[in-house]
């Protein structure tokens, strides 16, 4: 019998055989909130009666999208958060620490592990061979209490990688090609998972950034296999215990199967307001940026702040665009101190915000004037996502970004470089 | 469950960011969310919209965010369903789980804003008597049905732990 790597995972866990399209009712691994779902996930614990949570060494609560607070109803959110946390015991991870998904991948997730998270993102965990995926309030409510949800066995899409990613191009490009391919509800509910020799020439830092984006495209859960490259970064950050190895099966059923050969890849960017109107760069050039943001839990890694670095070293920002860039969380912050990054940062004039999820979705540190155009590591356009409808965001790479920052309009990194 | 009102029909892939922005995130309280409904798209929709009204959308309704606010504040609004070719899988959940319908027919195309619909839950039925049509979405499952006719997923696990 074979099985997809999400049948496959749905089957360790629950201890039967799982296929596509059945119901199951699966353990959580990790339960967690971030600030702006998290309240309304407290309040439905408290309103279901519920007082324990089934599972609180695994219970997480992060302050990161409002962080810090720009309004007080936000930090008295926050207040809320921090009283739960310790009524019962659940971890909390304070302003400052970073964005929730990086941090699930720093610290907590592993391969084989069901993930419910809070964050329609909370699909990055797959990047590690974690079935990790984004639930409403009410429903992570229910699996704190209870330690268990329902999960519907989603079918499968088989993203078959080969050959490797050329200079000046990144897993924010591959990802936002697959989007263009597929459509924003093109796997709708589908798992999307990744095979392939090239899979092996992706870093775990990239398929991070890879998963991360798969529910651009609607699907339930972005899955990697874990390999020694998982086992490698699970040691690199203490957890080299929660590895182990899982693949699809050879043969298993999928719905459909897209080859991307990685080595003829270009730059692209995703253009206002949907992530799936994908664009390659060359046909954009000269499309006047007035911010460049370089961060969020698929953008500001400390590969991508290499990458910003290395086109921003020795050159200004183009005294019409504005440079912001927030590391993904407190490790990445003091990593990039010690590269140099930092450094490079502001010399070149860019701005360093605090780790968190920063100007991504509109709330501070970064808010968008009428007319203005961005263009974003983050991973999503939708009109109004900045804090203002009348604002335009485009979406590329970090090295897209900081060329942006350089030249103040759209540019092929690869000019930079 | 009969649910009868007019529509405001929208486009493809509206998604939670416009149904409700960022930046309201931190109200708590349903008729504050209500107010600020789709404000992203139409701003004048929660001053517009009535009691039992249907929104009819395009595929994707309610893409992006895992927000429940979302259907809060379309709930809250007084929508008392949406209809659309397909939902975000996300935001499906969310809106049983907090007792607003979502019915998915790709049959509604033809529908104009304005229009008279009603919805018959149980069998899943839209009726539209001006354009003398019905049009079939799939019905729910006895356990979803549940879940709405409560009001949500917390009124329901409230009357079974009561029980």
């Amino acid at each position: 019998m074979v099985f997809t790597l999400a049948e496959k995972i749905l089957g360790l866990k629950t201890g039967k055989e799982c296929r596509g399209g059945e119901i199951v009712i699966a353990p959580a691994d990790l339960v967690f909130i971030q600030d702006t779902t998290g309240p309304l996930t407290v309040r439905q614990f408290d309103a279901m009666g519920f007082t324990k949570l089934a599972n609180p060494k695994r219970s997480v609560l992060f302050l990161d999208h409002a962080a810090p607070c720009p309004q007080k109803e936000f930090a008295n959110d926050h207040q809320l958060m921090r009283d739960f946390a310790r009524r019962t015991g659940a971890f909390l991870s304070d302003v400052g620490e970073g964005v929730c998904h990086q941090l699930v991948a720093e610290s907590w997730a592993g391969p084989g592990d069901i993930v419910v998270g809070a964050d329609s993102h909370t699909v990055t965990a797959g990047g590690l061979g974690a079935f990790a995926s984004g639930f409403g309030s009410s429903d992570v409510a229910v699996a704190w209490a209870l330690g268990k949800t329902w999960i519907r066995v989603p079918e499968s899409f088989l993203i078959n990688l080969s050959g490797s990613l050329t200079r000046g191009v990144y897993s924010k490009d591959l990802i936002l090609h697959l989007i263009g391919l597929l459509g924003a509800d093109g796997a709708t509910y589908k798992s999307l998972e990744f095979g392939g020799e090239g899979v092996g020439n992706l870093s775990v830092p990239d398929r991070l950034t890879v998963s991360n984006m798969a529910i651009e495209a609607g699907a339930k859960v972005g899955l990697f296999p874990s390999d020694d490259l998982t086992r490698e970064y699970l040691e690199d950050h203490g957890r080299g215990e929660q590895y182990i190895p899982l693949s699809a099966d050879p043969g298993a059923a999928y719905e459909r199967v897209l080859d991307i050969d990685l080595s003829v890849l270009e730059p692209v960017v995703a253009r206002p307001h949907t992530v799936d109107n994908v664009a390659p760069i060359r046909g954009l050039d000269n499309t006047p940026v007035e911010q460049a943001f370089i961060g969020t839990c698929t953008g500001g890694r400390l590969e991508d702040l290499a990458e910003v670095a290395s086109v921003l070293k020795g050159k200004q920002r183009h005294p019409d665009t504005r440079l912001l860039v927030a590391p993904a969380s407190r490790q990445i912050l003091s990593d990039a101190i010690q590269a140099g990054y930092v450094q490079t940062v502001i010399e070149a004039g860019g701005i360093i915000l605090p780790p968190g999820c920063a100007a991504c979705l509109g709330m501070h540190q970064g808010v968008l004037g009428d007319g203005e155009s961005c263009l974003s590591t983050a991973n999503r356009n939708f009109l109004g996502r900045m804090g203002n409808p009348n604002g335009f965001i485009f979406l590329g790479s970090p090295a897209s970004a900081a060329a942006a920052a350089i030249t103040g309009h759209i540019t092929d990194p690869r000019e930079l470089m | 469950m009969r649910i009868k009102g007019k529509v405001h029909k929208y486009g493809d892939n509206i998604d939670t960011d416009v149904i409700l922005p960022g930046k309201y995130l931190s109200l708590s309280d349903a008729g504050e969310l209500a107010r600020h409904c789709m404000e992203g798209i139409d701003p004048d929709f929660s001053s517009r919209v009535k009691s039992g009204d249907i929104i009819v959308a395009g595929p994707n309704f309610g893409s992006g965010s895992s927000r429940e606010h979302a259907p809060v504040a379309i709930k809250a609004a007084g929508v008392g369903a949406i209809i659309a070719p397909s939902f975000a899988r996300i935001f499906f959940r969310n809106a049983i789980n907090i007792g607003l319908p979502v019915l998915e027919t790709d049959e509604a195309d033809e529908v104009e804003a304005g229009d008279l619909l009603e919805v018959d839950l149980e069998k899943g039925s839209i009726i539209n008597p001006s354009r003398n049509r019905v049009y079939q979405a799939a019905p729910y499952p006895h356990a979803m049905l549940d879940i709405i006719f409560a009001g949500g997923l917390v009124e329901y696990t409230q009357q079974r732990l009561g029980k």
